[in-house]
């Protein structure tokens, strides 16, 4: 949202670019990369844009993304103004299936290599950043308790208390059929008669299904839920924040599920060469790993946790670090891509019954 | 209207048999009025032609498209129970919030048209005052207000009213609250307007002819503010109908709009038919709600204050 500018602004925005000299624009091209915005755009920045710019010398111009409906209004207008862009995995995924990403030539493909394809690497889509859905809760509500997986979060005895997780079927329909007892690397594909059944039974103990990132941290913090399932980003902001009315804010990634962020090319970008070696450069582990000194999310790429670029003591709160990764499992997005319209039109009918 | 009134006037003496003197000027002088009339409109024509007309056309046209094909698979869609349950949502809610506003914004309309100038100057004011502050700032007020560990809750609780907390928002209860609050305005305006054009002598005459305050108030006043009434009706009802954000905010994801369909559509389908579907059923309901209203009582008496 702050990256929009008004009319006026971006008129004026213009004018100062028109204004610039003729021969520097002649020099260096621009590269239009859109993200998410807010901390996590600022860490790209200062992680790998100044990399990229003095790498290719080139200008970054960077815009605001609010999900896939952007992608596709871009590549529908037929011309793009975005070279790169970043959107979930599993967006990617489904924006590939719909034809709508440049492919990456075989020299990208190349610098892809130590990015597993398990988590969302294709021709198309480059991910970039991992995180993970987990479990957090107030410690307040369960001194000297534990809740050591998505089974917990069912176990209204044990740990009682208003629940919150995401207004969408994406990760409530795993969620609920490991506490139901299906071992994680048995998940796919999904039983959704068994998970929605389960969740029936969740569902009077959830107070806020949330749809935002930062509405899934405010419930927590101001003590209006108990438990969340969010990601994992927002908890661990909380327990280093402040405490809220909430009090002390725990997690764990016992059982998470692993996702990850893609950098794509919109079908018909301007610059999409320069796009792609952008992509290569900042794939590369020594400067993935970066990332996870600025905000955090874990590098993509296997190797980026050999180049020591990560401190030690950061270890422990990344999703897909060497200790955590075997404690969950990485979502699967050819089920999602598959099944995700029928199982949103399912899910909306579930709740409100 | 002036136009109108004089051609009426001009029938009126042609049916009469009268002639005016000056018949043909007249005529001449509607001509140039009504063509000065149309020109002055054809600005605004053109701007509502552009940014409102094209865009409804279009949108129309994508809900029966489906790559090149003509289809109505968008249409067939809105049969799961999933859109049924959120139009019987959409509607409850709609109806709910705008009969509380009748129930909390008559009452106040009728005391700021009896009180002195100033003093209604300054109730208006407080009335429009919420309206000048943004509708997500007001939805997050009632957010610290009403939650678990809000304002109200703790004071309720420290006063030793309740026990436990109340639940006051995260559900439909919360949303209405929202709404009721960020509609109220625009049924009160109306019927403020209406009100206060309406004579006090009525009311005498009516006491004067042996009719109690009671009877007074039921059988002169109230029938006499009915467009203002139904102003306020129509405009709340059908703002209500495409709500987004209060709901959003304060329904704790369960109370699930119309306009929430809209949005889930876009962001999860891969082209704007499905979503354009949905808006046109929208539209269609609206118009057809606005159809009958107009059928009922008549346009002309609601925007037209008479």
């Amino acid at each position: 949202m702050m990256g929009k500018c008004g009319g006026a602004i971006s008129l004026v925005c213009t004018a100062l670019l028109l204004a610039a000299p003729q021969a520097a624009a002649q020099e260096k091209k621009t590269l239009t990369i859109s993200s998410w915005g807010g901390a996590f755009q600022k860490a790209q920045k200062e992680a790998w844009f100044g990399i990229v710019e003095k790498e290719l010398n080139v200008v970054i111009k960077e815009d605001n993304t609010s999900g896939i409906a952007d992608v596709r209004t871009q590549v529908a207008s037929g011309k793009p103004t975005w070279d790169l862009t970043t959107q979930g995995a599993y967006s990617c995924a489904l924006l590939e299936k719909e034809g709508r990403l440049e492919k990456f030539d075989a020299e990208t493909m190349k610098a892809l290599t130590d990015i597993p394809t398990t988590i969302g690497r294709s021709e198309h889509c480059a991910p970039q950043i991992v995180y993970s859905v987990a479990i957090g809760w107030r410690d307040k509500a369960y001194p000297g308790k534990v809740p050591e997986g998505w089974a917990a979060l069912w176990d209204v005895k044990n740990f009682p208390g208003q629940r919150s997780i995401r207004k969408h079927p994406i990760y409530a329909l795993e969620m609920a059929l490991i506490a139901d007892g299906v071992p994680m690397d048995k998940l796919y594909p999904l039983d959704v008669e068994r998970a929605f059944k389960k969740l029936e039974q969740l569902k009077p103990h959830v107070l806020v299904w949330w749809s935002s990132g930062a509405q899934s941290a405010q419930v927590l913090k101001d003590g209006e839920v108990d438990m969340v399932a969010a990601w994992n980003g927002r908890i661990q902001a909380l327990e280093n924040e402040p405490e809220g009315k909430g009090g002390k804010i725990k997690t764990t990634f016992n059982q998470q599920i692993i996702v990850s962020d893609s950098w794509m090319i919109p079908k018909g970008a301007p610059n999409k060469e320069l796009a792609m070696k952008a992509i290569a450069i900042m794939s590369r582990p020594e400067v993935n790993a970066r990332i996870s000194n600025y905000i955090n999310y874990a590098p993509s790429n296997t190797k980026s946790y050999d180049t020591g670029v990560i401190p030690k003591e950061k270890l422990p709160n990344l999703p897909n670090s060497p200790e955590n990764f075997g404690k969950g499992f990485v979502q699967d997005n050819s089920w999602w891509v598959n099944n995700a319209d029928a199982m949103v039109k399912r899910f909306d009918a579930f709740l409100q019954r | 209207m002036t136009t109108t009134s004089l051609a009426d006037e001009v029938g009126r003496r042609d049916h009469a048999a009268w002639k005016a003197p000056n018949e043909a000027a007249y005529r001449r002088r509607e001509r140039s009025e009504t063509t000065v009339l149309a020109a002055l409109a054809v600005p605004g024509l053109l701007l509502i032609g552009a940014i409102a007309l094209t865009p409804i056309a279009w949108l129309f046209w994508l809900s029966f498209r489906s790559g090149s094909d003509f289809t109505f698979e968008h249409y067939e869609r809105l049969l799961h129970p999933t859109y049924t349950l959120t139009l019987q949502t959409t509607f409850e809610l709609s109806f709910l919030v705008t009969a509380i506003c009748i129930a909390l914004g008559y009452p106040l309309a009728y005391l700021i048209s009896q009180v002195r100038p100033r003093l209604a100057g300054f109730l208006l004011l407080l009335v429009l005052f919420p309206v000048w502050t943004s509708l997500l700032v007001r939805c997050y007020a009632w957010l610290v207000l009403l939650q678990r560990r809000g304002v109200v809750n703790s004071w309720l609780q420290d006063m030793g009213l309740i026990d436990a907390p109340l639940r006051l928002m995260h559900n439909f209860t919360g949303t209405t609250i929202g709404m009721v609050h960020i509609m109220l305005p625009f049924m009160v305006l109306p019927l403020y307007a209406t009100m206060r054009s309406i004579n006090r002598d009525y009311m005498r005459a009516a006491a004067n002819l042996g009719a109690s305050p009671v009877k007074a108030f039921w059988g002169v006043f109230v029938p006499l503010s009915f467009p203002g009434l139904f102003a306020g009706i129509i405009i709340v009802f059908v703002l209500c109908l495409g709500f987004y954000v209060t709901p959003a905010l304060l329904g704790g994801g369960r109370v699930m709009m119309w306009s929430m369909q809209i949005e889930r559509n876009v962001t999860y389908h891969s082209d704007w038919g499905a979503a354009s579907a949905l808006g046109v059923v929208l539209l269609a309901m609206t118009l057809a709600i606005l159809w009958g209203v107009g059928r009922l009582i008549g346009f002309d008496r609601i925007v037209g204050g008479r």
